[in-house]
């Protein structure tokens, strides 16, 4: 299985500052009260770098970059 | 546990996993001191059969438990008991007792309450408060069975379950199949409330049809309009596809529901389907936990637009409003409470369409503006610890 980037929301520490939209639109949009919808579309090599400056924005620490196979949890 | 896979016992605490790969699943993480917890926090207001079980037969319900510490290899049992159960959790008390006296060689059972919240039972939230923190639910994995009480690995079952297993044990797992289906085989307890003779509690059959637990629950006391299956988190399916239905898992799946936590609720025609859903989510998205967005905001927004629709105070714009919180809300909690919440609203949508469209051009039904409600009053809440 190949693995590839993916990144992890944690829905108990988000407190919707929406940084990671900013951004990161190709993978993270934002519901109607504010917080991200991440696609489950994995993170490939042109958007790494934008990827890991999205989770290191998150003043709550609630997004990770995890590698694993595609469309598993 | 080679008895309980051959019995194809599954859970019921809504969830419906299979009881001896859980048990298995448990059994290889511990060293001898893995934890068993029997699960009676039954928050669910509409289900009585857990509560009514732990009064009745609580030595059946330990037995089962007692039965699970040995074949996981526990070294510590707990029984957790909804706070507001009193009559099973004093009878649960009596027999735990009576047990450390007269079977000095079984591990004694700890009782420890649940607090009065819709999701103290979801299984993240009972480690989290067995573990001396509020009865909400955490982030997963690591999952109970790996990490669990005191970081060991613990096996949650629900009451009755264990009350399967006790009589399983006894009798045989041919035996608990005699009854029931092929995939679904024994018997179920459920709960049949709303508008029908007797409600109650009842063993019944899997294969029986809704209509004959109807019928055993005394009948109709009025003409039907949809039930209500599998509780608040459950689906609404019109009265005359309902009927004929066998409360077996894959029927249920094949008509989009499921037995869920057995709950059976009758909705008379004189009560307005929109009406009684938009009590039901007002209800769950009080008992959101409050720690994920989605779930604080959709839950009370969807409830919002379910209460404007019963009213006739909108237009049909809500309704586009509801299915596109439904998508935002799904899968985005810690735990399954918004997607159970989502799951009734869906069946709503479909089940009352016509309702709703009427409800949408501001033509409420008469009986939305009634106050009267077939819903069992709900618990009041307590505390998160």
């Amino acid at each position: 299985m190949a693995l590839s980037w993916h990144i992890r929301w944690d829905p108990i520490r988000c407190g919707a500052h929406g940084y990671c939209a900013e951004i990161l639109p190709e993978r993270i949009t934002l519901d109607d009260w504010g917080f991200p919808i991440v696609s489950s579309e994995p993170v490939g090599s042109e958007l790494e770098e934008l990827a890991r400056r999205a989770v290191a924005q998150c003043p709550l620490l609630a997004l990770k970059l995890e590698r694993r196979s595609d469309g598993g949890h | 546990m080679d008895v309980l896979d051959a019995s194809n016992l599954r859970g019921r605490g809504g969830a419906g996993f299979p009881t001896g790969r859980k048990w298995r699943s448990v059994a290889a993480g511990s060293r001898g001191d893995a934890v068993v917890v029997v699960n009676l926090a039954e928050g669910e207001p509409a289900s009585f059969k857990d509560r009514t079980l732990g009064a009745l037969r609580p030595h059946l319900i330990l037995d089962g438990a007692a039965l699970a510490v040995e074949s996981v290899a526990a070294s510590r049992a707990i029984v957790y008991v909804g706070r507001e159960h009193s009559a099973a959790r004093e009878a649960l008390r009596f027999a735990a007792g009576e047990r450390r006296r007269l079977n000095r060689d079984e591990c004694g059972f700890e009782i420890v309450d649940a607090p009065a919240r819709y999701v103290a039972g979801e299984t993240s939230a009972l480690v989290n408060r067995l573990n001396g923190g509020p009865a909400k639910p955490t982030m997963t994995p690591p999952r109970p069975h790996q990490v669990g009480v005191l970081g060991r690995p613990t096996l949650i079952q629900n009451a009755e379950t264990l009350a399967h297993v006790a009589l399983i044990a006894r009798y045989g797992a041919d035996w608990f199949r005699q009854v029931g289906t092929v995939e679904s085989p024994g018997t179920a307890l459920v709960t049949v409330l709303g508008a029908v003779v007797r409600p109650s509690v009842i063993e019944v059959d899997r294969g029986a049809t809704v209509g004959e637990v109807i019928d055993a629950a005394g009948g109709l006391v009025r003409a039907a309009q949809a039930v209500l299956l599998g509780g608040y988190f459950g689906t609404w399916v019109p009265a005359n596809e309902a009927w004929s239905l066998r409360l077996e898992d894959q029927e249920l799946a094949s008509h989009g529901t499921s037995l869920g936590c057995g709950v059976v609720m009758v909705l008379p025609t004189t009560s307005c389907g929109v009406a009684e859903s938009a009590r039901i989510l007002r209800y769950l998205a009080g008992e959101s936990a409050g720690q994920c967005g989605p779930c604080v905001f959709g839950l009370d927004w969807i409830a919002s637009a379910m209460e404007r629709a019963a009213l006739g105070r909108t237009d049909r714009s809500d309704r586009d409003r509801l299915v596109r919180w439904a998508g935002q809300v799904s899968h985005r909690g810690a735990c399954h409470h918004p997607d159970g919440a989502v799951r009734l609203l869906n069946s709503a949508l479909r089940v009352f369409e016509g309702d709703l469209a009427l409800h949408l051009v501001r033509q409420p039904c008469r009986s939305s503006r009634v106050a009267s409600t077939i819903l069992p009053p709900a618990p009041g809440r307590t505390e998160w610890h």
